[in-house]
């Protein structure tokens, strides 16, 4: 290993992310003076405005898989990345703050495992509560993969030493001060990210001659790409629709429809509906109208996410030396692993190339924050899922606060060492987002068909809640272990859509199944849980009638769904 | 930081420091002051930037985004309520019950 660093920070760069990790340290150390019990610890008590909740909602997210993730995805296979957003995450959020949010408001849960518990007992709890702390450890490893790549980038140390360093760093911000900490926090690095990453997009467009040039860009290399290295046509790169290289279909039939429904409704829906890791930043917020509208005024940033994520990605393929050189087949030295370049190296390589000292420092702070945040957010929902879904329930009943506390303690440290382990298997994957939709599809789908039957189909029985989890999840995995083994060939993101798409499929037809041949609940216990046993009054906020229109849940669904369908026609 | 909240006040009081515009409105300020100073006096390493002193335009944009957001919470103040509610506890799960303070 070489002692040059990636990155040459100067004195200038470290005073920026020094300023930003005292700021991080003094809101911990403030927020730690009114955390009082546990559910303060867990969810601040619900008292964060809307505007604060859905800018965290939006920040939870805004890590290792938008960031690196999306931008790689880029540099890749270009504007069909759109997709995530546009047909993923946006309608999704609006779903869930629409149709989702007063089921899991109203009934006063304060985990997506504990609503299963609530529906359908014992038996899909358990199962639930195992696969999301299993699936939270995972992806805190990517988090930390990331992280421990820019402290490589920046010190040139040695990457083990990074990743426990950098496992040191976030367990210590954990423990300094709970999610009202981590709220304010990533509020705070939503900012610093776009106050850095607009510049970088703004400069490297114009360092390729703006939008015109990109576009002459991206066609010549694409035309003059060796067969071998399969590169994307540049008109595959330029339109977001039908997307084959993104999904790996031939046929721009089966593409679209392997987006929409395996990206779009069962991937995005499944990830942002029954993600603990969103839902709990709307949980923490006042009142139900409160809570639905938090997804909702996330959706508003996240629309326009993809322009400082995706193109600086798209710009680095065509403006960064290694970067064509990986398109083009090769295989060149360095990169964030210090085992070649790779495409989840697009954006740093990119700011190493058009920041001077100073916004290089800024942009560092974020990507920093970001990863730190994420890995947080992880943690804690792992956190939480741990000491009362699975600790409390299962093993120690009726001990006091202060013991589901140092639990709570404990579990965070313990969780912060595997996530060190699972990182190595996080940077064994080139492009990290094909990591995470695989993670996705094989626990987020089977999820939503079985929330999605549940909250609307009273017959569904708690035996179906737990085959058609478990099933699902298995197929998901049978289908990832058949694309791996070559039996199916997709590309691209393609195999996961599949696997996703089958877990879903797996999952409804099962429930149905089982649910005629075993015993429903009654639907006394289903008040607040299913749609038809639910009174409106419980699903609804009293006081939303006599707001204006454009403070109210439905109407501003409604304004983002329309703004989100102008900017799929658009590109 | 004396300013702290105290919550045995019966008065209503005014977040202050604690409300999360005047944090970003801090940050936003110091990096912009700091990156508008790099702009004027530091190296602008026009060969990156494509002869646009990037860090002096995005230190300006930074000082309006700080200004923005300290005078919203200036001209509407959150006003923290010296009591809400709170959710109740729920007997059929197993949580920490809520010690309740007892005159409410």
């Amino acid at each position: 290993m070489s002692s040059d660093t990636l990155i040459d920070a100067s004195w200038l760069d470290y005073l920026l992310v020094a300023i930003y990790f005292g700021f991080v340290l003094g809101i911990g150390v403030m927020a730690r003076r009114s955390v009082s019990d546990s559910i303060d610890f867990f969810l601040s008590g619900r008292s964060l405005p809307a505007w604060v909740t859905g800018l965290a909602f939006i920040s939870a997210n805004l890590g290792a898989v938008e960031i690196m993730g999306m931008s790689a995805n880029g540099a890749e296979i270009g504007m069909p990345t759109v997709h995530y957003f546009w047909v993923g995450a946006v309608p999704a959020m609006l779903f869930l703050g629409v149709v989702m949010m007063p089921f899991y408001y109203g009934s006063k849960v304060r985990s997506v495992p504990e609503f299963m518990f609530r529906r359908f007992g014992t038996g899909a709890h358990l199962v639930n509560a195992i696969s999301f702390a299993v699936a939270q450890l995972l992806i805190a490893g990517v988090n930390l993969a990331l992280l421990a790549g820019i402290v490589h980038a920046l010190l040139g140390w040695p990457i083990w030493i990074a990743l426990i360093v950098a496992g040191a760093v976030v367990l210590s911000y954990i423990t300094l001060g709970g999610l009202s900490a981590a709220i304010y926090n990533e509020v705070l690095q939503f900012f610093v990210i776009v106050a850095s990453l607009l510049p970088l997009t703004l400069i490297g467009l114009h360092r390729v001659g703006g939008w015109d040039g990109l576009t002459d860009k991206i066609t010549a290399a694409a035309d003059s790409a060796p067969p071998e290295a399969e590169v994307a046509t540049a008109a595959q790169q330029l339109e977001s629709w039908p997307g084959t290289a993104l999904s790996g279909f031939d046929s721009p039939l089966f593409s679209v429809i392997g987006i929409v429904f395996g990206l779009g409704f069962v991937l995005s829906f499944g990830y942002w509906t029954t993600n603990f890791v969103e839902v709990q930043r709307a949980m923490a917020s006042d009142s139900i109208s409160a809570a639905r509208k938090t997804p909702i005024i996330g959706a508003f940033p996240k629309m326009f996410i993809p322009f400082i994520v995706i193109i600086p990605g798209m710009i680095s393929a065509v403006l960064v030396t290694e970067m064509i050189d990986l398109k083009n087949g090769g295989s060149p030295d360095g990169g964030a692993s210090g085992e070649g370049v790779a495409y989840n190296d697009a954006l740093l390589l990119l700011m190493r190339d058009v920041l001077p000292n100073g916004l290089l420092g800024l942009a560092i702070a974020g990507l920093l924050a970001a990863f730190m945040a994420g890995m947080a957010a992880n943690i804690s929902a792992f956190n939480t899922v741990f000491s009362y879904d699975l600790w409390q329930r299962y093993i120690r009943k009726d001990h006091s606060d202060d013991y589901y506390l140092r639990i709570g303690r404990l579990a965070t440290v313990g969780a912060t060492v595997i996530a060190i382990f699972t990182a190595q298997i996080a940077m064994g994957y080139d492009n990290v987002m094909n990591y995470l939709q695989t993670l996705f599809g094989f626990f987020n789908a089977p999820l939503f068909a079985t929330f999605i039957l549940g909250m609307f189909w009273k017959r569904m029985t708690p035996t179906a809640g737990w085959v058609g989890l478990v099933a699902g999840t298995l197929s998901a995995v049978a289908v990832d272990r058949l694309a791996a083994a070559g039996v199916i060939d997709l590309p691209g993101q393609g195999a996961a859509f599949l696997a996703a798409s089958t877990a879903f499929v797996v999952d409804i037809v099962l429930s149905i199944l089982v649910s005629l041949v075993t015993k429903p609940k009654d639907p006394s216990e289903l008040r607040g849980l299913v749609y038809s046993e639910t009174p409106r009054e419980d699903r609804t906020d009293p006081d939303e009638a006599a707001m204006p229109w454009w403070r109210r849940t439905v109407p501003l669904a409604g304004i983002a769904l329309a703004m989100v369908i102008v900017l799929n026609f658009a590109f | 930081m004396s300013d702290t909240t105290d919550t045995t006040d019966s008065k209503p009081h005014k977040a202050g420091v604690f409300d999360v515009r005047n944090i970003i409105g801090a940050l936003m300020g110091v990096y912009g002051v700091i990156l508008t100073l790099a702009g004027i006096f530091g190296d602008p390493e026009f060969e990156k930037t494509g002869d646009v002193n990037a860090n002096l335009w995005t230190g300006l944009a930074l000082l309006v985004v700080s200004a923005v957001f300290i005078g919203w919470a200036r001209l509407r103040p959150i006003v923290v309520p010296t009591d809400f509610d709170r959710p109740d506890d729920d007997p059929t799960r197993p949580a920490p019950q809520r010690k309740r303070p007892p005159t409410h």
